[in-house]
Formats: C-alpha cells, sequence, structure tokens
C-alpha cells in the first residue's frame, strides 16, 4: 500500500492533519481501513461513528501508539514524530490509574515534562505554568488535590489542563464529554471556543449527536473508513448518519442515540464494502 | 489498592513461613547462641569495622529497593520482580558449575552476580516472549517462567553439590540469604551497588512517574517508554543482585513489594511515598542484617522480611493516609454527620413555622423516620452533648442557636436537591425526598453554588418550601 513518495509530496498540504491512505488491524482484523483525510485549520472538529469505528485507533495511530499497516500522517506539513510539540492529546479518561499517588498540578506538569528534559526538576516556573492552564478549566481551587479525590468531571478536566499547558496548535481529543457533569460540559465547551478563537485546531472524538451541529465546524463520519467529511452543516444530514450507523434510523432519535452506544450492525456492512 | 494488599497478604503468608525454611535448611544444628549484652552493643553502634560494613551495605541495599520498588509498584511490575528473582538460580548454580570447572573459585561474588544477573535478564525476556506471542494472561506468564526457572536452578544446584571440584555448601546462602557469611569485598560491593542504583532511580524522577502514570501519553510526547521500562527493570536486576546474598533470591522480592506498599497507607503523594518507603527498606534491612550477625545461625533474609512484615501490619492499620483505623474512624464520623443531619432535618420540618420556640418530644420525632426509639434517644443525646438542642428536665426537645443554623442549611440543601431533581431530571414530586436523603449529606460548596446558580428562584438566603408533605402520614393519605 505504500504510496510512490512523489505523489506524496504533492499531496502533503500544511494542513494540521493530513492523513492518506491510512490502514489499522489488530491481530489481522482491520480496525481502520484507507482513511484519506485532510483537516482544516482553526476549526473545531467531531470524529463521529457508532462503537468499534475505529475513532480513538484514528486518534492513537496519528500519534503512531498502535502500529499502523499502511498509510501516511503529517501534521502541519510534516511527520508526527518532528512535530509532536505542536500535538496536544487528551486521552480518554479511563485509560489511567486514578489512584495515583499525584495531585492534580502533579498531571498537569507532565505536560511540560518533555519541554522540561531528560532528568531534570520540574521548577516554580514549570509549577505556575501548570496552575494558569488549570485556571482556564476552572480548576483552580482544586491543584492541590490528590486525583482519587476528584470527579469524573474535575479529573476530565485535569487531563484537558495537561493537554493546554503545552502551548500545541492541534490537539486531539479522545471523548472528553463522556461521563461528565454539567459544569465540566460547560467548561469544556467554553475552552474549546476559546481554542478556536486562539486559531488552534482541535478534533474531538464525540459520542453525543444531538450536540455536533451546536459544538463543532466540522464533522467526520466515520465507521471504519470514513463515509463522509466535511463542514457540519453539509455533512451532518440524515442521509450520512444513515450510512454510518447503517440501519433505518430517525435523525436524532432516541432510538439513534441508544444504537449509537451499542451498535450491532448488519453483516457486511462493517466490513466496509464498496 | 486493595490488590496491592492483596501481594503484601501473600506475602506476609510467606514470610512468616520463612523462618522455619530456613532453619530446616541448617537443619543439623538448632541450636541459636544468644550474644552477650556487650556484642550486641558493639554490633548495634556499628565498632567492629567489618560488621559495619555490612550492616551499612545491607541497609543502603534497603533504600535503594525501597526506591525503585515504589516505580515497581505504581508500574504494576511487582509480581515481574519476583519472577526475575527466581530466574536467578540457574544463573548462580551454572556459574559456580562453570568457573569450579575451569578451576577457578566457584563462589567469586563478582562471576555469581554476572551470572545471576544474566538469568534474571532472559526470565524477564521469556516473559516478555510469552506475553507478546501468546494470549495467556500476565499471571500465567510469569508464574510458568518463575517454577521453571527455579526448577532449573534447584537441579543445577543438585548437580552443583555432587561435583568434585569446589565447595557448593556456602551456594544455599544466596537462597536464604545470610550477612554473616558476608566477605568485606561483597559488603562494599552491595554498598557501592545500592548506592548507584538509588541514585539513578532518582535521577529518573520524573520519567518513571510519566511512564507509571500514563505510558500511552508519555509515547505519544515522545518519551521511549520501552527503553524507560528497560532501565527501570535493570535496576531490578541490580537490586535484586546485589541482594540475593543478604536477603536470598526467594525473600529478596519482598524488600521491592513491603515497604512501598506499606509507604502507601501513609500519604497520597509520591515524594512522601517515595521517602518513607526507602526508609522502611533501610531499617528492614539494619535491624535484619543485625540480628543476623549478632546469631550467626538466623538468616538475614527471614529477619528482614519479618521487620518490614511488622512495619506492613503497623501501616495497613494504623497509616494516616488509609489505614484501616482511619477507615473506621471515617466511616463513624460519616454515619454520626448523617445521623445528626437526619435528626436536625426532621426536628426542623416538624418546627418550621417556629423554629426558635417549639419544643416538641422524643415520640413526635419517632414518627418522622424509621429509625428505633433506642437509636433516636442516643442521636439526641449526641445532639445535646453537641450543643446542637437542649433537652430539658420533663424531656422536651428545644434547638439552640447552631442547631438552627446546621438544621437550616441541612434542609436548604436537601430542598435545593429536590427542587433540581424535579425542573431538571423530570423526577416527580412524590419521588424526589429519597434521592435527596442520601445526596443532602455530602453536597459539598461547589455543587450547592451550582445547585444556586441552576435554580434562582431558590435564591440565598431564602428556603425553598418542600415539594411534598413533610409527615409521613400525610404521605400515605
Amino acid at each position: 500500500m505504500a504510496t510512490p513518495q512523489p505523489q506524496r509530496d504533492a499531496l502533503v498540504q500544511d494542513t494540521p492533519l493530513w492523513i492518506h491512505d491510512l490502514t489499522v488491524a489488530y491481530h489481522r482484523k482491520p480496525v481502520l481501513w484507507d482513511v484519506n483525510l485532510s483537516l482544516p485549520e482553526g476549526q473545531l472538529v467531531a470524529v463521529v461513528g457508532p462503537n468499534g469505528a475505529g475513532k480513538s485507533t484514528l486518534i492513537k495511530a496519528v500519534q503512531g501508539l498502535v502500529p499502523r499497516a499502511s498509510g501516511a500522517i503529517s501534521v502541519f506539513g510534516k511527520p508526527y514524530e518532528e512535530q509532536r510539540h505542536l500535538v496536544g492529546y487528551v486521552p480518554q479518561r479511563e485509560s489511567v490509574d486514578w489512584d495515583f499517588p499525584v495531585n492534580a498540578l502533579d498531571v498537569v506538569t507532565m505536560g511540560l515534562y518533555r519541554q522540561i528534559g531528560w532528568c531534570r526538576p520540574v521548577n516554580r516556573r514549570h509549577k505556575a505554568q501548570a496552575m494558569a492552564a488549570l485556571e482556564k478549566v476552572g480548576m483552580t481551587p482544586y491543584a492541590h488535590r490528590q486525583i482519587s479525590h476528584l470527579s469524573g468531571g474535575q479529573q476530565q478536566r485535569v487531563f484537558l489542563a495537561r493537554a493546554l499547558v503545552q502551548d500545541a496548535q492541534l490537539y486531539l481529543m479522545d471523548e472528553p464529554f463522556v461521563g461528565v457533569d454539567v459544569a465540566t460540559e460547560r467548561a469544556i465547551v467554553a475552552l474549546l471556543k476559546d481554542l478556536k478563537a486562539a486559531g488552534k485546531t482541535c478534533i474531538v472524538v464525540h459520542h453525543d449527536l444531538q450536540t455536533v451541529p451546536t459544538y463543532f465546524d466540522h464533522v467526520v463520519l466515520l465507521n471504519m473508513r470514513v463515509v463522509e467529511a466535511g463542514p457540519t452543516d453539509a455533512v451532518f444530514t440524515e442521509e450520512n448518519l444513515r450510512k454510518t450507523y447503517g440501519g433505518k434510523l430517525t435523525l436524532l432519535s432516541d432510538a439513534l442515540f441508544e444504537y449509537s452506544k451499542n451498535p450491532q450492525l448488519p453483516r457486511g456492512r462493517k466490513g466496509g464494502q464498496p | 489498592m486493595r490488590q496491592r494488599s492483596t501481594v503484601g497478604g501473600a506475602y506476609l503468608l510467606t514470610l512468616l513461613l520463612a523462618p522455619a525454611l530456613a532453619w530446616a535448611a541448617d537443619a543439623h544444628d538448632h541450636g541459636l547462641d544468644w550474644p552477650s549484652l556487650m556484642d550486641f552493643l558493639r554490633v548495634l553502634t556499628l565498632q567492629d569495622y567489618n560488621t559495619r560494613v555490612v550492616i551499612i551495605g545491607t541497609s543502603l541495599l534497603g533504600l535503594a529497593a525501597g526506591l525503585i520498588g515504589t516505580f515497581l509498584l505504581l508500574r504494576k511490575r511487582a509480581l515481574l520482580s519476583d519472577t526475575l528473582s527466581h530466574a536467578t538460580l540457574p544463573g548462580i548454580a551454572l556459574t559456580f558449575i562453570i568457573v569450579s570447572a575451569l578451576g577457578g573459585d566457584g563462589k567469586n561474588l563478582l562471576f555469581l552476580i554476572g551470572g545471576a544477573a544474566l538469568f534474571a535478564l532472559l526470565g524477564t525476556g521469556s516473559v516478555i516472549l510469552i506475553q507478546r506471542f501468546s494470549r495467556l494472561k500476565d499471571d500465567a506468564a510469569l508464574g510458568i517462567v518463575l517454577s521453571v526457572y527455579f526448577g532449573l536452578g534447584i537441579a543445577l544446584l543438585g548437580l552443583a553439590t555432587r561435583m568434585n571440584t569446589g565447595n557448593a555448601a556456602g551456594l544455599s546462602a544466596f537462597i536464604y540469604g545470610k550477612t554473616a557469611s558476608m566477605l568485606l569485598f561483597d559488603a562494599l560491593l552491595i554498598a557501592w551497588t545500592a548506592l548507584a542504583a538509588a541514585i539513578c532511580s532518582l535521577l529518573f524522577y520524573k520519567e518513571f512517574t510519566l511512564i507509571s502514570f500514563d505510558a500511552s501519553y508519555a509515547a505519544g510526547q515522545g518519551w521511549p517508554v520501552v527503553r524507560l521500562d528497560f532501565v527501570m527493570m535493570t535496576l531490578a536486576v541490580v537490586v535484586t543482585v546485589v541482594g540475593l546474598q543478604a536477603v536470598g533470591l526467594i525473600l529478596v522480592v519482598a524488600l521491592l513489594i513491603i515497604p512501598p506498599a506499606a509507604a502507601r497507607f501513609w500519604t497520597y503523594r509520591l515524594r512522601p511515598m517515595l521517602l518513607l518507603s526507602a526508609l522502611f527498606g533501610a531499617l528492614s534491612c539494619y535491624l535484619g542484617a543485625t540480628m543476623s550477625a549478632l546469631m550467626a545461625k538466623l538468616p538475614a533474609g527471614a529477619v528482614i522480611v519479618l521487620t518490614a512484615g511488622a512495619i506492613f501490619v503497623i501501616s495497613l492499620l494504623f497509616g494516616s493516609a488509609r489505614g484501616l483505623l482511619r477507615i473506621l474512624l471515617e466511616r463513624r464520623a460519616m454515619a454520626r454527620k448523617i445521623g445528626r443531619e437526619n435528626l436536625l432535618r426532621s426536628f426542623f420540618e416538624l418546627t418550621e413555622a417556629d423554629l426558635a420556640g417549639a419544643a416538641i418530644r422524643l415520640d413526635d420525632l419517632l414518627k418522622q423516620r424509621a429509625w428505633s426509639p433506642g437509636q433516636l434517644d442516643r442521636l439526641v443525646s449526641l445532639a445535646d452533648r453537641e450543643g446542637l438542642l437542649n433537652r430539658a428536665a420533663d424531656g422536651t426537645l428545644r434547638l439552640t442557636e447552631r442547631g438552627i443554623q446546621t438544621a437550616t442549611r441541612v434542609v436548604r440543601n436537601h430542598r435545593l436537591w429536590e427542587a433540581y431533581l424535579i425542573t431538571h431530571a423530570d423526577i416527580a414530586t412524590s419521588q424526589v425526598d429519597w434521592g435527596a436523603d442520601e445526596i443532602e449529606h455530602i453536597l459539598d460548596g461547589e455543587i450547592v453554588r451550582e445547585l444556586e446558580r441552576l435554580l434562582p428562584e431558590a435564591d440565598q438566603p431564602a428556603m425553598p418550601a418542600s415539594p411534598h408533605a413533610l409527615t409521613p402520614a400525610a404521605e400515605m393519605e
């Protein structure tokens, strides 16, 4: 599947994220199939699709956290490995053990470790930077609280602050809205708006179809392959959602919402046959 | 944490058996020679140069093990260190056989440590291979590698004792640990290596913390997670192999697991945890080495592990962060708080019209909730002592000024939550009391402010009216 070099260079643009012909497989079972994407700068992008559609895998594959079977990825025109400092990652909250003996401030300073460098200690300036990031997510009063004593929403905000403190250009967020309280959801939405105003690009794996049109400018509909991608107004249609989730569903109906939580796709559909 | 405690518990069991095992090894002579008081003081105060080096070296080993063990525990690799320590046995036996056969001194510590380290790495490699190329779970992979390598080691040790050249008698010290037989050179080697390992683990403090907390984030940031893991495991191997002679390979893992597990009960922060773990490790080793130096028949490993085990039990019970006593006290305090708040709310609801003036009797309160007369009496007495209400000689009850304030806050939280459930969660008026009954005790300032914001009509300091009837009798109608 390797793309010839000249053609690849011709296709690479300086977009925040450019993905060409990406295929990812776990134990020989494909999870992402022939994904092609080019995402615009300074926009809030939702990645939407049923469970097992490969949304998280896409975010991880961009960072090289899962092995790619084929494909090329570039971040602002260069390979990810050269552009790590431009990318802030917010993993799923469940991906770590929150019983770890650190406080919120410690977790946020982890976003600066790369900048601080090998074997050098965290100093007061770094802590001030981390405090500023915590303030942006409304977590200042909880900076010194042990992370296991935070609510789910507060933990999510700590993760966001850890990405913010890097001052990245491109943010990859994996389901930041899952299982959070109203206050956190509002804080995240405000934060996304701020980031957009500052010209940053945010790619957000999102599960709540109802809020997609209000929160996001751009949508990627994913079910192993990209079903459709583009501005929300044009792409987020009933027709396209049906193609993504498969099945006879009414747009934004409760059934669709339930279905997106636990999809049972008809056989053959999931393989993304043409 | 429960899992960590279980690991610790399993080791408690092991260490109970350890002295028996160790004495069985020296079965030909059971007598323990009790030291004289002078010997005792001489060893404890480190007056003898050789003993001093042995004890300081072993204590440094405990310190290093405490530090590295903390990271291993947090990286959830604690049991891997058990596997690699058992995997050293074939390395020791094989090195002895080869070196003796070649005419060298089979018990040269440098060679033995080299062989042990090689096999520890082989064992770790075997675990990783099994994990990668099979679908076996980690515990199975660890168990298989541990037992197979240890079995091989025992077999080779049997061969070694039957060899004509060399004297394999001292090799059992590597299984059970014996500081008494340690040479000065051995002790110096242990001291310097342990010190180097401790410094190394502190140098990588930031990196080890990051990969232990969130390895995939670290990888995304470009940290070489695999290489850092390798460094961490190498440090564990180093501590294990230099600790073999002092603690013995069966028990050396205890030094890597028990001190950090005990330290976890005292703190929620990593730095104090590292410090305490290092201290616990060093203390255990100091006592173990001292005892072993005093009584030649007493295996150091067993004493070290028993000391560590005692520290663990004390921490488990009295740890200031998550010890059992603290948890019990907190639970009791919470139960008291809930009882008190339920009492005050019932009181408030009965006398809402005239809080300061109204006096009621126990019987009136008894109807308000499903509490037994005895329970209620205890609650009232407690509240009386806390100055929340006054019980007059004739049995009438009256809220004090402080009682009224507390009751008002509790009832307000309760009603705010009810109003929230009705307006925002669409829950029937008749159902909200139950939901609010549970949550009113744990609403903190932030949530209350959020509720006030969501429910502007229930503006501070006004008290929202109850959305439902307040007496059980009225509800039934």
